[in-house]
């Protein structure tokens, strides 16, 4: 892998993703187009096409999904996106993907839910990216960009991933994401995709063995030893936890955000900050793999807060994380609602003060 | 003290705030300013509201999205009564007064500048300059960027050479600065 810095542009979220993915040698795009994503099949119908690629917007967002399969069997640098509802749809074939051990990348751009419900930014997708919407004991890496320049980064940093664990990756932004512009510069990279599915992938038998990609096991003791090998490998994806700290030196608060929400919160955290309160910001980049171990070291020194545009969800991993050692706070905006620096100081100022009263 | 500032442009559907967002965040960038642009607009292509937040910083910037702005541009009236409430003390406001009542920016305490902008277009040959009315007054009012700077963009954010189009877009940003001159 080699890069160097290509051009700066003003480039919304949405098309950070798409240029990021393009890349990182993206053979195959399949979608159906849902607001506030479909910035990302436009841009890929045009420029995926003349980079010899293959874009299909196909008939439904189940249709989209078994065609990411099929091409990530054949070894295919493959993606999907879609938003809310059009993710629930796929958690059929993300399943299927991750116990067939196959690479890919699926990005979110979630929306107000639950149901169709809005096309407004929301982070109330963070159980179904970290939990799974499908069946069964799996687990999908979860990056969550909150810049357009991270959103092209952690593009790239995804089919790394998902080559590397044969897993499915899974970007989770939000309409803030997707919709805002920031200048980003682009880097290029030579993936090396000869390779990197060489010894598994579907590629024709002609002068090998066969091979059978397959998530059923129905033989005595087969599919728990699959399913103790895939754990072995959701243990080995803590290699590659990834968060932002910041001014966690001396603070005796901590504020858990991810994604949009993080960067507001540290605004937030700048402006009490400069009025002379020790608070930090801890942005979890992984979701899965979660950041526990730096989470559960600062909860010894801090109270924690966590801060959310839903009605708590990664709380329940701040809370899991420091378990036996603190609880944390939460403050939520509901899904619908925009988030602004000024909604968090006096949440996160009444967390200061429990702390003062305790000492 | 780090320069920072933030914008929130708000009007109708189809007046073209957006892509007064897009001019100034483009211009920032090309000065070397960190910058966001973040769109705000429901699911109608005209008609309805828009408003877009521009952030323009020297440092990184953390929150896309302002509760309380620095400045306003107000294309029409129900936007004065949306953000009119937020913008912060000692902030300044354009305001469209082909549109809004000059009544209403009677005895405001902010410092209001009223630019006829469809008016001033509407000399220049075309009422949908407007917009391009206000982005040369905000510019002149607030002195961040300079209206060279921001004029050099225009064919880049647009995606148009058309030389005609570029001059009478040139012109209407001119109308804007001058406008403010004159008022001030």
């Amino acid at each position: 892998m080699s890069s160097k810095p290509g051009p700066i542009s003003l480039t919304k979220g949405n098309e950070a993703i798409a240029k990021g993915a393009l890349a990182a040698g993206l053979h195959c795009y399949f979608a159906y187009p849902i607001t506030p994503q479909s910035d990302i099949p436009e841009y890929l119908s045009k420029h995926l096409v003349e980079r010899g690629g293959e874009f299909i917007q196909a008939e439904s967002e189940i249709a989209s999904v078994n065609m990411l399969l099929g091409a990530a069997a054949c070894g295919k640098r493959a993606m999907t996106s879609s938003s809310s509802p059009g993710i629930a749809l796929k958690q059929e074939g993300i399943s299927y993907m991750a116990g067939s051990e196959l690479p890919a990348v699926i990005v979110n751009i979630s929306r107000g839910g639950p149901g169709l419900g809005s096309i407004d930014p929301s982070q109330g997708d963070y159980y179904q990216a970290t939990r799974g919407g499908g069946h069964g004991d799996y687990r999908t890496l979860v990056l969550a960009p909150s810049t357009c320049q991270e959103a092209y980064d952690l593009t790239i940093r995804a089919f790394e991933l998902a080559f590397y664990h044969r897993n499915p990756v899974v970007i989770l932004g939000d309409a803030i994401l997707g919709q805002m512009k920031e200048p980003l510069k682009e880097w290029e990279y030579q993936p090396n995709t000869e390779r990197e599915a060489a010894d598994w992938a579907l590629s024709g038998a002609k002068d090998r063995p066969s091979r059978l990609i397959k998530s059923l096991y129905l033989a005595d003791e087969a599919l728990a030893g699959h399913n103790e090998r895939l754990q072995a490998k959701h243990e080995r994806m803590r290699q590659d936890l990834d968060w932002e700290e910041y001014a966690t030196e001396d603070s005796e608060v901590l504020v858990v955000a991810f994604g949009s929400v993080g960067r507001i919160a540290k605004s937030s955290v700048r402006k009490l900050r400069s009025q002379g309160y020790r608070v930090g910001l801890l942005r979890p980049i992984t979701l899965f793999p979660f950041p526990e171990e730096r989470i559960r070291e600062l909860a010894w020194s801090n109270r924690l807060i966590t801060i959310e545009n839903n009605t708590g969800q990664m709380v329940d991993d701040v809370r899991l994380a420091a378990r036996n050692v603190a609880d944390s706070a939460f403050f939520g905006v509901s899904p619908g609602r925009l988030p602004s620096p000024e909604d968090f100081l006096q949440p996160i100022l009444e967390v200061w003060e429990q702390e003062e009263a305790r000492k | 003290m780090a320069l920072y500032t933030d914008v929130i442009i708000a009007g109708f559907g189809g007046q073209g705030v957006l892509l007064v967002g897009n001019m100034l965040a483009y211009s920032a960038m090309q000065e070397g300013l960190q910058v966001t642009y973040m769109p705000v607009y429901g699911v109608e292509m005209r008609g309805g509201t828009a408003n877009c937040t521009v952030v323009i910083s020297e440092e990184e910037i953390g929150s896309p999205l302002v509760m309380y702005p620095h400045s306003l541009i107000i294309m029409n009236q129900p936007s004065l009564e949306k953000f009119r409430p937020r913008l912060k003390e000692g902030g300044v406001q354009i305001v469209n007064t082909s549109i809004v009542p000059q009544s209403l920016l009677d005895g405001d305490q902010a410092r209001s500048v009223p630019v006829p902008a469809n008016d001033l277009a509407n000399e220049l040959g075309n009422p949908k300059m407007a917009n391009m009315v206000v982005l040369g007054a905000w510019v002149e009012a607030t002195g961040i960027l300079s209206l060279e700077r921001v004029k050099q963009g225009l064919p880049q954010v647009l995606g148009k050479s058309d030389e005609r189009i570029i001059q009478a877009n040139h012109r209407a940003m001119q109308a804007g600065a001058d406008r403010v001159r004159e008022y001030a």
